[in-house]
């Protein structure tokens, strides 16, 4: 079973945002940067795809059951971010720097990662359900229209039995359980599990993985970025009172008041 | 008369979706600039006695692509449907409400366009192009896209845009379009819905959310705030601490790696506010807090703030809104 994980680096979630100097892009100042916590769960699975498939067997025998491949577009900077998904436990690790800068946006993206992805052998690829800076949602289903194969967004559990995939996918108000053939591309939403956190061997041995760089002349961009702008300011916020002698204030409030009740 | 807006009308419980009238009401108010007419696209089983609805909205026309190979969604049946409409109307615009299966389908029809879809926006207007807003980084800043490709895909995020009042008497034209899936698109295939408790408010739809964190405790104290869920037509969330303490199920998580929700009323019971928790739910129209701990970030963002034990408010909230 050879995986492939799409990993994107992206802010931190604590990251405070202020717009850069251009008016619309993010100013990355004192920014941190991490994989996008979608494509840590997407990367676990993975990671358990592998370690199923070999279990049981003799070491040369489960070496051979299959690689986990991480791959990403981005600058230069991304092979840090890479270096950790092999800390996790990632065996080999693709770099896909565009030849010049570019608003990474999903058709871009997902260009160039079908063009490398072709030319490697998956029976798997992974994404997550969305990456949480642009929250695009999108990538994973160009993906698998790219390479002409199967789509399951937001899945939440996943059973491989020999070509077949057997998925849970997340809908408003339940799931579904639906049946895939692969090669497929799937999303991960929350739920499916826990992601690891590297170990200290799995670091050291991240050292010695191979990361390959390629550049890549990127696809035309669809969309024009005209500005960046923070969201509305909220009204500074109001304390009614306090405890239960405050209640039918907040009440009278909700009905007159905001009438939203 | 320019070329058509295509709009594809997502319908559930053979019924309109409340974003799919959203949808074909925006294009509706976008095509009387464009002098352009709105086609409705119902994809489904047993779909076409909504037609008229879609008319009511706004739609001049309504394609119809009806069978039992689209009663379940799946991203690559309803592709071919989708294209097999964009090939017959050839549409300047293909705008789609950004549900999880909106959003699906964007993509997936993005691609077959070469293009990448403006997902999730919240506004819309044209100048030689259709420009829109939406929201990057869960909300914490807002770009403005220019769509340059033709046709533009656009998903529009529930709840944003009005709905106009539907004009039943309206005259529908409908055409059925025969789609025969192929091979590719049968490779998925759904074999069984599981639907959570009945009668349960999606957190995306609802137009009032009460929201539990880590300082409820456990998960029987949820009752509380079910009760007052129950009480004001709620759907309860909650924050990551208590989804992550298995207190409640991933799908309830609000925030930047949960749902992103803007209800007009949204009650956070024992939620600090933390930054992740604050972007999936700060663009509500009224936040109510409910913390014990009166310096709780939360407060700064809260309408109304009441500091206490929500063991005390919420039942004490819950008997004051029975009155
Ligand atoms: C990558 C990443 C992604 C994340 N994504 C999300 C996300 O999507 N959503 C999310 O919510 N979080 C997310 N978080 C977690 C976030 O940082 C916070 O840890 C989390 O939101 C805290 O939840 P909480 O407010 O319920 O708990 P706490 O911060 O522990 O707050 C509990 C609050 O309850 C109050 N309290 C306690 N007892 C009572 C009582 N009896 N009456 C009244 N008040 C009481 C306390 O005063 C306190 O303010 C994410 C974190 C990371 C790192
Ligand atoms: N630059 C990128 N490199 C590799 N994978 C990406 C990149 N951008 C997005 N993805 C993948 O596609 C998923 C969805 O991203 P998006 O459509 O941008 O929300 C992410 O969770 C990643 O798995």
């Amino acid at each position: 079973m050879n995986v492939i994980v799409c990993i994107k680096r992206v802010p931190s979630t604590e990251t405070n945002v202020r717009i850069g100097s251009d008016g619309k892009s993010l100013d990355p100042a004192g920014v941190e940067y991490i994989i996008s916590p979608f494509d840590e769960i997407a990367l676990e699975e993975g990671l358990r795809i592998k370690e199923k498939a070999g279990a049981g067997l003799p070491a040369e025998a489960s070496a051979q059951a299959g690689d986990v491949t991480v791959i990403s577009f981005g600058p230069a900077e991304t092979a840090t971010t890479l270096r950790t998904c092999l800390a996790m436990g990632a065996d080999k690790a693709v770099l896909l720097k565009p030849a010049a800068p570019v608003n990474p946006e999903p058709f871009v993206v997902a260009s160039a990662l079908a063009e490398a992805i072709k030319q490697m052998p998956h029976n798997i690829i992974l994404c997550g359900k969305q990456a949480v800076d642009d929250d695009n949602s999108q990538v994973g289903a160009m993906l698998a229209r790219l390479l002409n194969i199967p789509f399951v967004s937001l899945i939440t559990k996943l059973e491989i039995t020999d070509n077949k995939a057997v998925v849970h996918r997340e809908i408003d108000g339940g799931y579904e359980v639906l049946e895939t053939v692969l090669p497929a591309v799937l999303t991960a939403q929350k739920g499916l599990n826990e992601p690891r956190y590297p170990s200290l061997k799995g670091i050291m041995s991240a050292k010695k993985k191979p990361l390959e760089e390629n550049t890549v002349t990127p696809a035309a961009p669809g969309l024009e970025i005209i500005k960046m702008e923070y969201p509305p300011i909220r009204p500074a916020g109001r304390i009614v009172g306090k405890g239960v002698e405050a209640v039918p204030e907040l009440v009278k409030l909700l009905k007159e008041e905001a009438k939203v009740i | 008369m320019t070329n058509p807006i295509l709009v594809f009308a997502e319908t559930q419980d053979s019924k309109l979706k409340k974003s799919a009238i959203e949808v074909i009401s925006e294009a509706k108010r976008q095509s009387d600039n464009l002098k352009a007419e709105v086609v409705a696209m119902l994809i489904g089983s047993g779909v076409e006695p909504l037609a008229k609805d879609a008319a009511s909205y706004g739609a001049a026309k309504v394609i119809i692509i009806d069978g039992p190979d689209f009663k379940s969604y799946t991203t690559g049946a309803y592709t071919q449907a989708l294209m097999a409409a964009v090939e017959k109307t050839k549409p300047q615009a293909i705008i789609l409400s950004a549900t999880s299966n909106g959003k699906d389908l964007a993509g997936s029809v993005a691609a077959e366009l070469k293009t990448t879809a403006a997902q999730d926006c919240i506004s819309l207007t044209y100048d030689n192009a259709f420009v829109a807003r939406k929201p990057v980084y869960a909300g914490k800043a807002i770009i403005t896209v220019k769509i340059a490709k033709q046709p533009a895909v656009i998903t529009l995020r529930p709840k944003v845009f009005p709905a106009s009042a539907p004009d039943a008497s309206k005259s529908v034209s409908t055409e059925k379009l025969p789609v025969a899936l192929s091979a590719d698109s049968k490779r998925v295939t759904v074999k069984e819905t599981v639907a959570a408790a009945k009668g349960k408010v999606s957190l995306t739809e609802a137009d009032i959310i009460v929201s539990g964190g880590r300082g409820m405790k456990g998960p029987e104290n949820f009752k509380i705030l079910e009760e007052l869920a129950g009480v004001v037509s709620a759907a309860v969330g909650a924050s990551r601490a208590a989804v992550d303490s298995g207190w409640r199920t991933h799908d309830d998580q609000v925030g930047q790696t949960g749902k992103t929700v803007c209800p007009t009323l949204y009650v956070a019971c024992g939620i600090s506010g933390a930054i992740q928790h604050l972007a999936g739910m700060s663009s509500s129209k009224y936040i109510v807090a409910i913390n014990k701990d009166p310096e709780a970030p939360i407060f700064k963002v809260a309408n109304y703030g009441v500091v206490g034990d929500l063991f005390e408010v919420v039942p004490a909230l819950c008997k004051e809104l029975k009155k």
